[in-house]
């Protein structure tokens, strides 16, 4: 039998997402790839894989899965209420950490919050790129599972669980809160001079029109100037464009959408803030605020900083034993390691 | 464009001569990074009127980009493509394939056959592949064939419908949502990830579609599922560009 991550329910959407597929955007192919990068690579440095290695984007919680063949380790990134299942019964367990799934259990994501976005990872999970990268684009039938969202039976090869430790994350980042930061531009001047204070003043609520592609936006509607109309001619667009459509209301763009578009582009949300409104459940409401590209740049900086600054802090789960890929990993990481006490070498 | 993108315009408007400075730009660039420079770019993307070119802020920053980029778009357009590439694509204009056929024809003032034979008389220009995989944004249409987008865009339009709008016309490569008059039916992928270029159609080609009857369009169809006939064999030259 071979050794598989066995999908039991996909829950509300999950989906195959590696780091996304670049250098198409040219032909129409969006990059798809997972909406939270970091999820991602914490969630694979968990298990010992690739930090941009394919992994299981779950969306809002209610996805199951089994281990068929043989145990696996998998982690999950995200704060999700997690649950095993099996013969002995029903018990929580942490995301955040490693852990060996055995044939006969199943784990249950029950539920995500804050946010909507959990990222599973299974250690040695192989999924054949297409285009150079594993990640869905359903519309055309792109990489993933089939190229396909994933369903109740599909299995995905991965391989048996090796010894050694276990790993955690003892301090998961901290829920952003605060305004979304965007850069205007580049069509921010086909709007009357109104427009910027109450995009920047008012609370827009995420719609139920929340997905891959993009996030409508309900709240003051913006109007567009007369003469400009609400159509340019199409030009390309980026994740975190941020569209305004006749209605007036805003639609933020994400990793599945079009890579052009016909209506104004008032401001971009930078990279960082990208992934919080990715994670914003529907009839939350999440506010604006306008930083120059410089600043941008220097945040993204900070962020990836940050993010190095988790994955540093990934460690062995105690009273495992000691984990030699930790070891390894973290003296590339870090450049220097006490092997017999990894948490003084920081 | 945020913290990651630039885009350089060159216009606001459809126009033959726009694409081209795009494309030359594009290209500069393209040979630029041949030779190793540009490290951090990502990739470009051209359009009918601008180029965006796509950054790490990890490896580069955008002074850095506008810096090397800035002259290329300045020192005037390189020499054109020495080749062009000419399509004769296969397009069904009968009804069944053609769901918004009645209602251009009424708009139009015209009737399904002349409908037919101004969209096939003419040569489009390919201005840019967008929207979808290997959608290509093609113009420009007759006069008599131009219309404004439908007031209610289709949830639905299937994969292989060929559309009008303003003075564009495309092939829609996959299912999708789209407010475009459906006006045909062509059986050529536009898109297959198992091709060494995925996209059938580049910016710049030129292309003229062929009416056939439902039932060779049938044909057709079936004939390139199964692989007895090569979607590259449409392009009929490689000529000289006029």
């Amino acid at each position: 039998m071979s050794i598989a991550l066995r999908v039991v329910a996909a829950g509300a959407c999950a989906s195959i997402q590696d780091a996304g597929r670049f250098g198409f955007r040219r032909i129409g192919v969006p990059w798809s790839g997972v909406l939270d990068r970091r999820l991602m690579r914490i969630a694979n440095h968990l298990v010992g894989n690739e930090e941009n290695a394919p992994v299981v984007e779950c969306f809002d919680g209610g996805q199951q899965f089994a281990a068929a063949g043989a145990s696996l380790r998998i982690a999950i990134a995200g704060n999700a209420v997690l649950e095993v299942e099996d013969d002995a019964g029903r018990r929580q367990v942490a995301s955040w950490r490693s852990l060996i799934l055995e044939p006969g259990q199943a784990l249950r994501i029950a539920h995500i919050s804050p946010g909507r976005i959990a990222v599973l990872a299974v250690s040695g999970m192989t999924v054949p790129p297409v285009m150079g990268s594993a990640s869905t684009y359903a519309r055309a039938a792109l990489g993933g599972f089939h190229g396909r969202a994933l369903q109740a039976g599909d299995e995905i090869g991965a391989s048996a669980t090796t010894a050694g430790a276990g790993r955690m994350l003892t301090h998961p980042p901290e829920p952003s809160t605060g305004a979304i930061r965007v850069v205007p531009g580049p069509q921010h001047d086909h709007f009357d001079s109104s427009f910027w204070s109450i995009f920047t003043s008012s609370h827009y609520e995420v719609s139920r029109a929340a997905d891959r592609m993009g996030v409508r936006l309900e709240g003051p509607p913006l109007r567009h100037l007369a003469h400009h109309g609400h159509e340019i001619v199409s030009d390309a667009t980026v994740p975190g464009s941020i569209q305004v459509p006749g209605t007036g209301l805003p639609v933020v763009l994400l990793a599945d959408a079009q890579t052009a578009g016909g209506y104004p582009k008032v401001a971009t949300v930078i990279s960082a803030d990208l992934a919080r409104i990715a994670a914003s459940p529907p009839d939350s409401t999440i506010r604006f605020a306008a930083i120059g590209a410089h600043e941008a740049q220097r945040i993204a900086r900070d962020e990836e900083r940050l993010t190095r600054a988790l994955l540093e802090a990934i460690r062995p789960i105690p009273g495992e034993g000691l984990d030699l890929d930790a070891l390894y990993s973290g003296n590339l990481v870090d450049g220097v390691v006490n092997a017999l006490s990894p948490e003084q070498s920081r | 464009m945020g913290d990651g993108a630039i885009t350089i315009e060159f216009g606001n408007s459809v126009d033959p001569v726009l694409q081209a400075r795009v494309d030359a730009l594009d290209r500069a660039i393209a040979s630029v990074r041949t030779s190793g420079g540009l490290q951090g770019l990502i990739e470009t993307v051209p359009t009918f009127r601008s180029l965006t070119l796509i950054f790490d802020p990890l490896q580069t920053d955008r002074d850095h980009l506008l810096e090397a980029v800035v002259p290329l778009a300045e020192t005037g357009d390189p020499a054109p493509p020495s080749t062009v590439r000419h399509w004769l694509l296969p397009a069904c204009y009968e009804k069944e394939a053609a769901p918004d056929l009645e209602t251009a024809v009424s708009a139009l003032n015209l009737d399904a056959g002349e409908l037919a034979s101004l969209h096939a008389a003419s040569e489009y220009v390919v201005y840019m592949l967008g929207f979808l995989p290997g959608f290509a944004f093609m113009g420009d249409l007759p006069e008599a064939l131009r219309l404004p987008r439908r007031s209610e865009p289709r949830t639905r339009v299937p994969a292989g419908s060929i559309a009008i709008a303003t003075s564009l016309t495309a092939v829609y490569p996959w299912e999708s949502p789209g407010g475009w008059h459906l006006i045909g039916h062509c059986p050529v992928p536009l898109f297959d990830p198992g091709r060494d270029e995925p996209a059938l159609l580049r910016a710049g080609d030129r292309v003229r579609f062929s009416p056939l009857g439902a039932a060779d369009h049938d044909r057709l169809k079936l004939a390139i599922a199964a692989g007895e006939i090569d979607p590259a064999c449409f392009c009929q030259t490689h000529g000289v560009l006029p």
